[in-house]
């Protein structure tokens, strides 16, 4: 790292007490704040520090119950302009933790202070809002503490008297709307969870006016399936398949950075074959996690054809996807060190006819959607984003990009081999849905210009690392010798242990910087693996991007940020 | 009047009713063909020979349907909201002549009472989102409303040029008017009445006050079995309605070469039905603000301009 890092590292040091964590795997630089320190340290970093770390990545916490005691909480800083991260660590005590509110520096942290307050029973002082966001409200216990029970069967019996079984559903009631302070006139609309603008289990209670949005507050955590515990039982490889599951519109990109993370933490390379493999499926995947978007968006203005017409291509992609990995929406084809399989016989050629028949598919969707009028009429001008206001609210992806700042990790900071590629970031500067469109359809035509190249230049050679210690053995080997029949045994069986560290890997993904961040104690699960997803800060913003708009507006504006619940809930 | 006489005239009355709901269960069963044609999927094709047996299935399955009433519903107005859309949509068809003599009713205000029916159709839907007492079905009604009114002025405004050049408002009158159809005199008029239409019937892109990805699905959410039924037929009536205003109007209804009246009429009726049809398909739905800015800004101007044009025109070709 640069030796500006290093006067900034010395800086926050004299100025807020900030003591330097042993370096992690990943190297991002880590500092250890006291708690009371921490705003003016935040403040300073956003604001004054060189370079301004604009925008608060992640914010999530590690329960150390196992490795000495206590809580840590994380904030993950990202600097745009300065391309570069750095990480806050405050340690809290285990009984009774309190944190002070960062909401004021950035609107993004109102979620992820609740999500910690949800998952570690961390008080948050000065909180507007301080409710329970993934778990039910009557839900007892803090699913991320290390004494949660893992599986339903360390729980006690389930029971539920009818009593609780009142006072449940009256905790989904919506506040009624003769509540003092609001006026007559205003009415309380709840949208969903189950609703055919939502793609999903979204609930939205909003405030109208007329037809006039007031306020929109989303309601999440119906598809929350607990993916983060569900990492500390499993082994390292054995994950793989649950990744997939997190945004399963883009199933293989949330295998990458879990894959990337943990190779980064036993400092594996992998071999070049297996890197172009990786890319070209990635990007087939981010053409698959369109079209479907294409095809809820349209539906969601309503034009019902082109739904059909963005599935119909996908599901030539997912002919093509099951002849090269034999699973279609969730493969679990790469491996700690590459890929699971060498591409078959006969890949080029399928590939080679899904791509040929694509351009004149983007054409119609660009003449069903992006040129025709009446769309043009429902998009332009709605759910406007500034680019500072995406910044702050942790705004990733096409979506930051249709606001003008050309930020893609791709380019930013080339993982995979990505330098090696030759394609373009289009970006927007209205930041409004019409803009988000036009990005999207125009990345569609980038990411096939990779997988292009990506097939022509497939280089010879093996598939997965020959890394003994982390990668699995070949399986035509254990058909072989007995010695390699029984370390893949006890690999499989057992897991494989990963030294121990911490380890961010941040990529991306089709909706955004998709970031896992694996912390190994050295055993063969991950002490805690944290996801931060781009659909959750997404869906955050919408109170932001809906507020003056009518609700005829406010399907279309959810669509055009392009989320998965899944997701958003993990 | 002889009991003959009253039993043919009812005969007769019973006998268009019929047909004209047969029609309309065809056009549900046409229109999710051709959707699905143009959307590269299949359709309802398992009940009977090319699924054509499908509108007597649906209509079974919505007919064996508990009569549900939701419990906070304006228990009166809601079984009765249901029925108006239909029958005003029935009622139109008694003046709408198919052939030089083939209509039920002669009316020589024809054109006024069209209109007249068009505008009560709008109580059932106001009045079904009302009674549901729902919030989606009440936005839904307001909608639908609101549109209408914006819609029923231009669509009025329109006519009043044909009603010029034809000199009369009975619908016949006007046919035979038509030695050289409306659409070549009224271009403007024509594309007025037609996006009128499609707004007045709720179809794509107009049809907000369904919406189905905002509002469910408007002011029927709340509705079932056979009282959603009578919803859904009003709207495919609706549609035959105006197809068939249109080609009485503009394409000079029986008027063509070689084949009878009846079948030209039929023919112009059809092609203006998969027009409806082909705009659901393509079209995305336009915002509620820009709809009534197309109605009171776009429409109604053009409208008016319309009319004044035919009336200057009128006045120096039709001296003699």
């Amino acid at each position: 790292m640069a030796d500006k890092d290093r006067t900034l590292l010395t800086q926050l040091q004299t100025l807020f007490n900030a003591v330097p964590v042993e370096l992690p795997r990943d190297k991002i630089d880590t500092l250890s704040v006291p708690a009371d320190r921490l705003i003016e340290a935040i403040i300073f970093l956003k604001h004054k520090a060189e370079p301004h770390f604009e925008m608060l990545f992640d914010l999530s916490a590690i329960d150390e119950a196992k490795r000495g005691g206590g809580l840590t909480v994380f904030y993950h800083l990202l600097s745009l302009s300065g391309n570069t991260d750095l990480r806050l660590k405050v340690s809290l005590p285990e009984e009774a933790p309190v944190l002070p509110s960062v909401c004021t520096a950035w609107p993004a942290a109102n979620w992820y202070e609740r999500e910690l307050y949800d998952m570690f029973g961390i008080h948050i002082d000065g909180h507007p809002n301080l409710k329970r966001i993934l778990m039910p409200e009557y839900w007892e216990g803090h699913p991320l503490r290390k004494t949660h029970p893992n599986r339903a069967t360390e729980m006690p019996p389930y029971q539920l008297p009818e009593a609780r079984y009142r006072a449940i559903m009256e905790s989904y009631r919506a506040e009624d709307y003769r509540e003092p302070g609001m006026s007559d006139e205003e009415m309380l609309l709840n949208i969903g969870p189950t609703h055919p603008g939502t793609h999903g289990l979204l609930r939205l209670v909003v405030r109208l006016l007329g037809e006039e949005i007031r306020d929109v507050n989303p309601d999440i955590g119906f598809h929350h399936r607990g993916a983060e515990k569900m990492a500390e039982r499993q082994t390292y490889h054995s994950y793989i398949p649950y990744t997939d599951r997190i945004d399963y519109l883009a199933g293989i990109q949330n295998e990458l950075p879990y894959v990337l993370a943990v190779e980064q933490l036993a400092g594996i390379t992998v071999p070049p074959r297996a890197e172009v493999i990786r890319v070209m499926l990635c990007e087939l995947f981010r053409v698959a996690s369109h079209l479907v978007w294409i095809a809820s968006y349209a539906h969601d203005t309503g034009a019902l054809a082109p739904p059909f017409y963005a599935f119909r291509e996908r599901e030539y992609l997912f002919d093509v996807m099951e002849l090269i990995t034999g699973g279609r929406m969730h493969p679990n084809f790469f491996r700690i060190g590459g890929v699971a399989l060498d591409l078959p016989e006969g890949w080029y050629e399928a590939l080679q006819g899904f791509l040929k028949r694509m351009p004149a598919a983007i054409d119609d969707y660009q003449a069903l959607l992006a040129d025709n009028p009446v769309f043009r009429a429902r998009t332009r001008g709605i759910g406007v984003l500034s680019a500072a206001e995406a910044i702050d609210w942790g705004v990733s992806g096409p979506n930051l990009r249709a606001c003008g700042p050309a930020w893609d990790l791709r380019k930013k900071r080339p993982y995979s081999g990505y330098q090696h590629y030759e394609f373009e970031i289009p970006t927007a500067t209205e930041g409004d849905a019409l803009a988000r469109t036009e990005v999207r359809l125009e990345e569609i035509r980038q990411s096939l210009r990779i997988v292009e190249q990506a097939m022509q230049n497939m280089p010879p050679g093996p598939v997965l690392s020959a890394e003994a210690r982390y990668a699995f053995p070949r399986k035509e080997a254990t058909l072989q010798d007995i010695e390699t029949l029984i370390h893949h045994f006890i690999a499989v069986g057992r897991g494989m242990s990963f030294p121990a560290g911490e380890s961010l890997f941040v990529t991306e993904a089709p909706k955004g910087m998709n970031g896992y961040f694996v912390v190994s104690d050295g055993s063969e699960h991950p002490y805690r693996l944290r996801i931060r997803t781009p659909s959750f800060p997404h869906i955050q913003a919408l109170k932001l991007l809906a507020h003056g708009h009518l609700v005829g507006d406010l399907i279309p504006i959810l669509g055009s940020i392009d989320y998965v619940l899944a997701d958003v809930d993990r | 009047m002889s009991l003959t006489q009253w039993l043919l005239t009812l005969a007769s009355i019973g006998l268009v009713l019929l047909g004209l709901l047969l029609i309309g269960a065809i056009m549900s069963y046409g229109e999710r063909r051709i959707l699905a044609l143009l959307q590269d999927r299949l359709g309802p094709n398992r009940a009977g020979p090319f699924g054509l047996l499908q509108p007597v299935a649906d209509i079974l399955k919505l007919v064996s349907k508990e009569a549900f009433v939701p419990p906070f519903a304006d228990r009166m107005v809601y079984t009765v909201a249901p029925i108006i859309v239909p029958m005003t949509a029935l009622l139109s068809f008694a003046v709408v002549p198919v052939s030089e003599d083939g209509w039920l009713a002669d009316l020589n205000i024809a054109l006024l009472y069209v209109l007249a029916l068009s505008s009560l159709r709008v109580y059932g839907i106001m009045l079904g989102g009302w009674a549901s007492n729902s919030k989606y079905s009440l936005l839904g009604g307001l909608r639908s409303a609101a549109q209408m009114i914006s819609y029923e002025l231009p669509m009025g405004l329109a006519l009043v040029g044909v009603v010029m050049l034809s000199g009369s408002f009975s619908l016949r009158e006007i046919v035979a008017a038509q030695e050289l159809p409306f659409i070549v005199l009224q271009p403007l008029g024509f594309i007025i009445f037609l996006v009128s239409g499609i707004a007045e019937t709720n179809r794509l892109p107009f049809d907000l006050p369904e919406a189905e990805n905002e509002l469910a699905a408007g002011y029927n959410t709340e509705y079932g079995g056979i009282k959603f039924a009578f919803f859904y037929l009003g709207e495919y009536l609706g549609v035959l309605l105006i197809a068939a205003l249109v080609t009485v109007l503009f394409l000079g209804g029986w008027h063509g070469p070689w084949l009878p009246g009846v079948v030209w009429f039929a023919l112009k009726t059809l092609a203006l039905i998969l027009l409806f049809f082909w705009l659901r398909t393509s079209l995305p739905r336009l915002r509620y603000d820009q709809l009534m800015d197309l109605g009171w800004k776009l429409m109604l101007p053009a409208a008016l301009f319309n009319l004044l044009i035919t009336a200057v025109l009128g006045l120096f070709w039709m001296k003699g």
